[in-house]
């Protein structure tokens, strides 16, 4: 009974971070309707310059702070260099600008930090929580620092008007354009809290996983299958997929024989086959109810 | 000087616009008077919808449009509404999954006074109480009309100098049109609206409007009063069915 109410704990604390992905995924795919690939490169980035700048001897919470608004202004950037002109571009053009950047991205990590596996501090510390064995402060932390995470963007967009320009601009770019609203900075705006949403997940995963250019690659499965289980186009529905996929992921690897450690990453590419032959609008994605 | 039209808030000239390369309308000039109504009158496919979606910068277009002394050809959308130039466009244009106070709440994303929003708000309900009844609703729920209404009023809370409505009876029962258009004639009177609304419902439109055009295939072929357009033979047996 301990073991499964700490693999419960310990799937919840990784959830969060899926759910981060997850969500930074829909945010975007709810602004262009592409999935981003390039998402969990952008997020590796992000872990290294708080790293670079830990390793400058910034404390941690400020290189924290820091990376989040470094890669807030990056995904603005990225956004007006590289998408915006392809506003209007086929799907093509889209995939092969997201695989150019996840490209990018990890060789530039690769070239300035080089590949080998570094280790990344945690503010939480390693040892079990109230030593009861049940979760470790770092898995704590992670939980609490996501549920904080998720609870500030609920409230932003629900209660301020740059909240509620954002939802409208991508739900009706037409109607939201003719009330004023600057679409194509929404857009922009989306992209920088997209990269800043990863920045934070890749920092509370990096000491989890160890901190090297190919450390997303599975996260951002799992983020995938979290957005696809909650329907794409819904934020909440994303976040509860992606804890979702963390619990599962973490049951199935403890109590379903075959699967063990290394088979993981075949339940999310599983979960993801079976949501979209069987239900693709996913969980929370149906369609709304429109009168006309 | 007399009365409220004291002179020209909107003065199009040669308005020219196209679909990608296909031109929809080859050079039309109107006018809209300060506090007035003009019509835009057609038959389906004449260029009414697209004349609104010009000069509210969604399509190519060429030309002048003067309002005041600005010239809107050329610029984006949002800085057309910047300018005061509400659209309430064909099929309403509803934030469907918001509710229909935050609808009226995006009507107002250019203003800052957040005080006089909220009282503007109020306005807006009290000259369609139906809507303040559903006003925690998901707009996406609500009728045809009960939409249009909302538009109507999201378009108001931009305070805005001109209204461009298109077909706002489109779709809907004649009791409901009616009770629309006599609010259409309060906003004119109570809040000197300036409105461009364009019909396929002409005799409504013309009961409304100071002038009226008539259009073409993109092409202005009459204008004048609406008194005296309605009154022609012609525009009788075509548009008005008697």
């Amino acid at each position: 009974m301990e073991l499964f109410a700490h693999q419960i704990l310990s799937g919840l604390a990784t959830g969060g971070i899926y759910a981060c992905m997850a969500l930074a995924i829909v945010m975007i795919y709810q602004a262009i309707h592409h999935l981003n690939f390039a998402q969990g490169e952008m997020a590796m980035f992000s872990t290294f310059i708080a790293w670079q700048l830990i390793e400058w001897g910034f404390p941690y919470w400020i290189a924290f702070f820091l990376t989040i608004a470094i890669s807030f202004v990056g995904g603005v950037v990225i956004e007006r260099t590289v998408f915006k002109p392809l506003h209007r571009a086929p799907v093509l053009a889209h995939i092969v600008a997201f695989i150019a950047l996840f490209a990018i991205f990890n060789s530039l990590a690769g070239f300035i930090w080089d590949f080998t596996i570094k280790s990344f501090p945690t503010p939480f510390g390693q040892q079990s929580l109230f030593g009861s064995g049940l979760i470790s402060a770092h898995d704590t932390g992670m939980i609490v620092v996501t549920l904080v995470l998720l609870g500030l963007l609920f409230l932003f967009f629900r209660h301020t008007r740059i909240g509620l320009a954002m939802r409208a601009a991508a739900s009706n770019p037409d109607s939201a354009r003719l009330v004023g609203v600057r679409v194509g900075w929404m857009i922009a705006l989306g992209w920088g809290m997209a990269a800043a949403i990863g920045a934070v997940a890749g920092m509370l995963i990096a000491p989890v996983v160890f901190l090297e250019p190919n450390m997303m690659l599975a996260i951002l499965i799992y983020g995938f299958a979290g957005a696809v289980v909650g329907g794409l186009i819904s934020p909440g529905g994303a976040v509860i997929g992606g804890f979702a996929v963390g619990v599962v992921e973490n049951l199935a690897g403890t109590y379903v024989p075959v699967v063990g450690q290394e088979m993981k990453l075949t339940i999310a590419l599983a979960l993801i086959v079976a949501v979209l032959m069987f239900k693709p609008t996913g969980l929370f994605g149906a369609r709304l109810v429109t009168r006309v | 000087m007399t009365g409220p039209m004291t002179g020209t808030l909107l003065e199009v000239s040669g308005l020219e616009a196209w679909y990608g390369r296909i031109q929809a309308l080859f050079g039309l000039d109107f006018t809209v008077a300060d506090g007035g109504v003009t019509t835009l009158l057609g038959a389906n496919g004449a260029g009414k919808t697209t004349t609104l979606r010009a000069l509210c910068g969604m399509i190519r277009s060429a030309g002048t449009a003067r309002l005041g002394g600005t010239d809107l050809t050329g610029r984006a959308t949002e800085d057309i509404v910047r300018l005061g130039v509400a659209h309430v466009p064909q099929g309403r244009g509803t934030f469907t999954a918001m509710t229909v106070e935050e609808n009226l709440q995006l009507g107002a994303m250019t203003r800052r006074d957040m005080r006089a929003i909220a009282e503007d708000i109020e306005r807006a309900y009290a000259y369609f109480p139906r809507l303040a009844e559903r006003r925690r609703q998901q707009a996406g729920t609500l009728s045809g009309g009960e939409q249009q209404m909302l538009a109507i009023s999201r378009a108001m809370m931009l305070k805005p100098r001109l209204m461009l409505l298109d077909e706002p009876s489109f779709g809907l029962a004649p009791l409901i049109v009616e009770e629309l258009f006599s609010i259409l004639s309060r906003l004119k009177a109570e809040e000197n609206l300036s409105m461009l609304i364009v019909e396929q419902n002409a005799a409504l439109a013309l009961e409304i409007a100071d002038e009226a055009y008539l259009i073409e295939t993109g092409r202005m072929v009459m204008s004048g009063p609406a008194r005296d357009i309605g009154q022609d033979e012609n525009v009788r047996r075509a548009y008005l069915g008697y």
